[in-house]
């Protein structure tokens, strides 16, 4: 184990990986001096400027010629900047790469990671702040990540450049500094699909992902101290997401919530939230809880974007009132 | 002095394209061909000039209007017919209709419904060619319709940027889907576009095909000798609708008639001739032709439909729809 922060471990898994298979390689502006958060820092230097390719600003064909490049056997990594400017190549990713497989009778396979950072961090406005998994979770052809941890970052990263599906790969960019432990034996990855507890508890589900995990475990250590005993599961996936964890986590609670960073409506959380009613709806103590950002675009000044954050005071009021029903 | 057997060789692979775009026709206004049918009977000289260069582990990318290519590139028109009808055995398992051929087997990396996102995939085989040692060509079919296009200037860049062995073939009939392009295009037209991002252009007649032959079979040397990319911009007009069901009223029949006169095969043929090939070789390649596409829609007549369940196989590996 080592300690390392959410980018660097993503670093790790990325060079792990380029050393393990030459066909890996990664394509973005300016990953030669590093990338735009120091996420690709050295990579070049390891790999040379044709595995480590800076690229125009023209998201369409970075991605556009991913999927060429994957078609004939190569395993790009994406580097699309913020997940914002990823919306210049939404045709590439769902006309093109989530497609190309199917549209052609199974002769292609495209096997791109594409990382898209997501989210609200350092009064970045309405244009680098959004977090948009819920368009990609719809998009048959597609897998959807998003870690929260160093750990996951790392394992995830990986298990995604070795998958032969098309991944959409979310990072959060309040993340980038967190620092946890991370496993350096270079064959561990973390499997697609499959969520994990990061605490344990008896009363309340708080299903999430992405920073909203950590958001979450603050109020769950809050709600412990008043008595209350929150599950938090990450589900570290969103396609194909862990149903078994979520709905054997409700069955032991019978309360849930879900929260999410991003816009409510019809964001991911009411995927599982209709699920979790279809299944077990008569089995509920409490009606699902939804958290999530108003629909409406995200501010520069400060206390504007902190309105529509979902804070520790959202989730402990939600579970509380959720533990009186 | 051109060479008769080459250019007969060319001759029965564009009647071949021609049998098999008129019986798609057919079967569309039938209602046998349910889906959307682009064809490209006049512009049939490009897509066998470029493809007569190309070595069989070269790669094509191309558009709606992609039969062509892909019967030159050596698809199966059988297995096409099959893919239209949306029958088993057909090039998608009837998956992908008319505007998805692709044959990766002989480097066809598909057809696209999307104007102007070939040029990209096109630049990234180049570019995963060139990262894995191979020394392959990419060519990429496109229309003028596609110089509208934010991916045409970045894919043209791109090759540019990074010299990568493509040849670009802009196909220029004049008609953008059924606009004139020149009524919505501004600037002096492709190949001026392409000269200002820094790959070379070449313009040809496309109805020629050995002209279209000879330029290609050069810029292709040159490229895979590590020239970077060119650009063909081949002037032809599309006879037929934009569709099997357009029937065109936005231009002049005189325009068409006009167009007729300088069709790529009755050219070849005559050249044929010249070239002193008897009437009776040229008979026989048409009715080869014919036969060969009659049979493939005799086949994919008869053929079953694909198995309901494949709807849901090659969708994704994680993830899968159960």
């Amino acid at each position: 184990m080592s300690q390392l922060t959410y980018a660097q471990a993503a670093m790790a898994g990325l060079s792990e990986e380029m050393r393990r298979d030459p066909r890996v390689w990664a394509l973005g502006e300016d990953l030669g001096r590093g990338g735009v958060f120091g996420q690709y820092r050295g990579l070049q230097q390891e790999f040379g400027p044709q595995r480590v390719v800076d690229t125009p600003i023209s998201e369409s064909t970075i991605m556009g010629a991913a999927v060429g490049a994957a078609m004939v056997g190569t395993r790009p990594v994406v580097e699309l900047r913020f997940a914002d400017f990823a919306l210049c190549a939404v045709d590439e990713m769902v006309n093109q790469a989530a497609k190309a497989r199917f549209m052609f009778g199974g002769q292609a396979r495209v096997p791109v990671t594409i990382r898209q950072p997501v989210g609200m961090w350092r009064s970045s406005a309405a244009q680098h702040s959004q977090s948009l998994e819920a368009w990609y979770v719809h998009i048959p052809g597609l897998v959807v990540v998003m870690p929260a941890t160093p750990a996951d970052n790392k394992g995830l990263l990986k298990a995604s450049i070795r998958c032969d599906d098309p991944v959409i790969y979310m990072e959060h960019k309040d993340l980038w500094g967190l620092t946890g432990e991370v496993p350096d034996d270079a064959d561990v990855t973390v499997p697609l699909g499959q969520a994990r507890i990061a605490r344990d508890g008896a009363d309340v589900t708080v299903v999430t992902w992405s920073k909203m995990v950590h958001v979450s475990l603050s109020a769950a250590a809050e709600l412990a101290k008043r008595g209350l005993s929150v599950e938090v599961v990450d589900l570290r996936t969103l396609w194909p997401w862990d149903r078994t964890a979520v709905l054997s986590s409700v069955a032991k609670t019978g309360r849930l919530i879900v929260v999410q960073e991003a816009v409510l409506t019809c964001g991911f959380g009411a995927e599982v939230a209709a699920t979790v009613a279809e299944e077990m709806g008569g089995q509920l103590k409490a009606p699902v809880k939804r958290l999530g950002s108003p629909r409406a675009p995200i501010s520069y000044s400060r206390p504007l974007e902190d309105r529509v954050r979902v804070t520790v005071d959202h989730i402990v009021d939600a579970a509380l009132t959720l533990a009186r029903a | 002095m051109r060479d008769s057997k080459r250019l007969a060789a060319q001759y029965l692979t564009m009647r071949r394209i021609r049998a098999f775009e008129d019986r798609a026709e057919t079967m569309a206004r039938d209602g046998k061909v349910t889906g959307a049918v682009h064809a490209s009977v006049g512009q049939e000289g490009i897509a066998v000039g470029v493809c007569a260069n190309l070595l069989p582990s070269d790669k094509i990318t191309t558009t709606h209007r992609g039969h062509g290519h892909c019967i030159a590139k050596g698809t199966s028109p059988r297995a096409m017919m099959l893919e239209l009808f949306g029958k088993a055995g057909g090039t998608s398992g009837g998956k992908g209709g008319s505007m998805h051929i692709a044959d990766f087997s002989v480097g066809m990396l598909g057809a696209n419904g999307v104007v102007a996102d070939g040029l990209p995939i096109a630049v990234g085989a180049a570019q995963g060619e060139k990262l894995l040692g191979r020394d392959t060509v990419v060519c990429c079919f496109f229309g003028d319709g596609a110089t509208n296009r934010g991916p045409f200037m970045e894919a043209l860049n791109w090759a540019a940027v990074y010299r990568l062995p493509v040849l670009f073939v802009c196909e220029n009939n004049s008609y953008a889907s059924t606009t004139r392009t020149e009524t919505v295009t501004a600037g002096p037209g492709p190949s001026a576009r392409a000269e200002s991002l820094g790959v070379p252009a070449f313009s040809v007649d496309g109805n020629d095909v050995a002209a279209v032959d000879e330029l290609a079979g050069r810029l292709v040397r040159e490229i895979r000798a590590g020239a970077g990319p060119k650009f063909i911009e081949a002037r032809t007009y599309r006879l037929h609708g934009h569709t099997a069901a357009d029937a065109g009223a936005y231009r002049d029949a005189r325009e068409v008639e006009e167009r007729w006169t300088s069709d790529p095969i009755a050219r070849c043929a005559a050249e044929l001739r010249r070239l002193g090939v008897p009437d009776s070789d040229i008979t026989a390649m048409d009715e080869a032709a014919e036969r060969e596409m009659a049979d493939a829609v005799a086949i994919a007549l008869a053929a079953p439909w694909p198995d309901p369940r494949t709807a849901f196989t090659d969708v994704q590996d994680v993830g899968a729809p159960v």
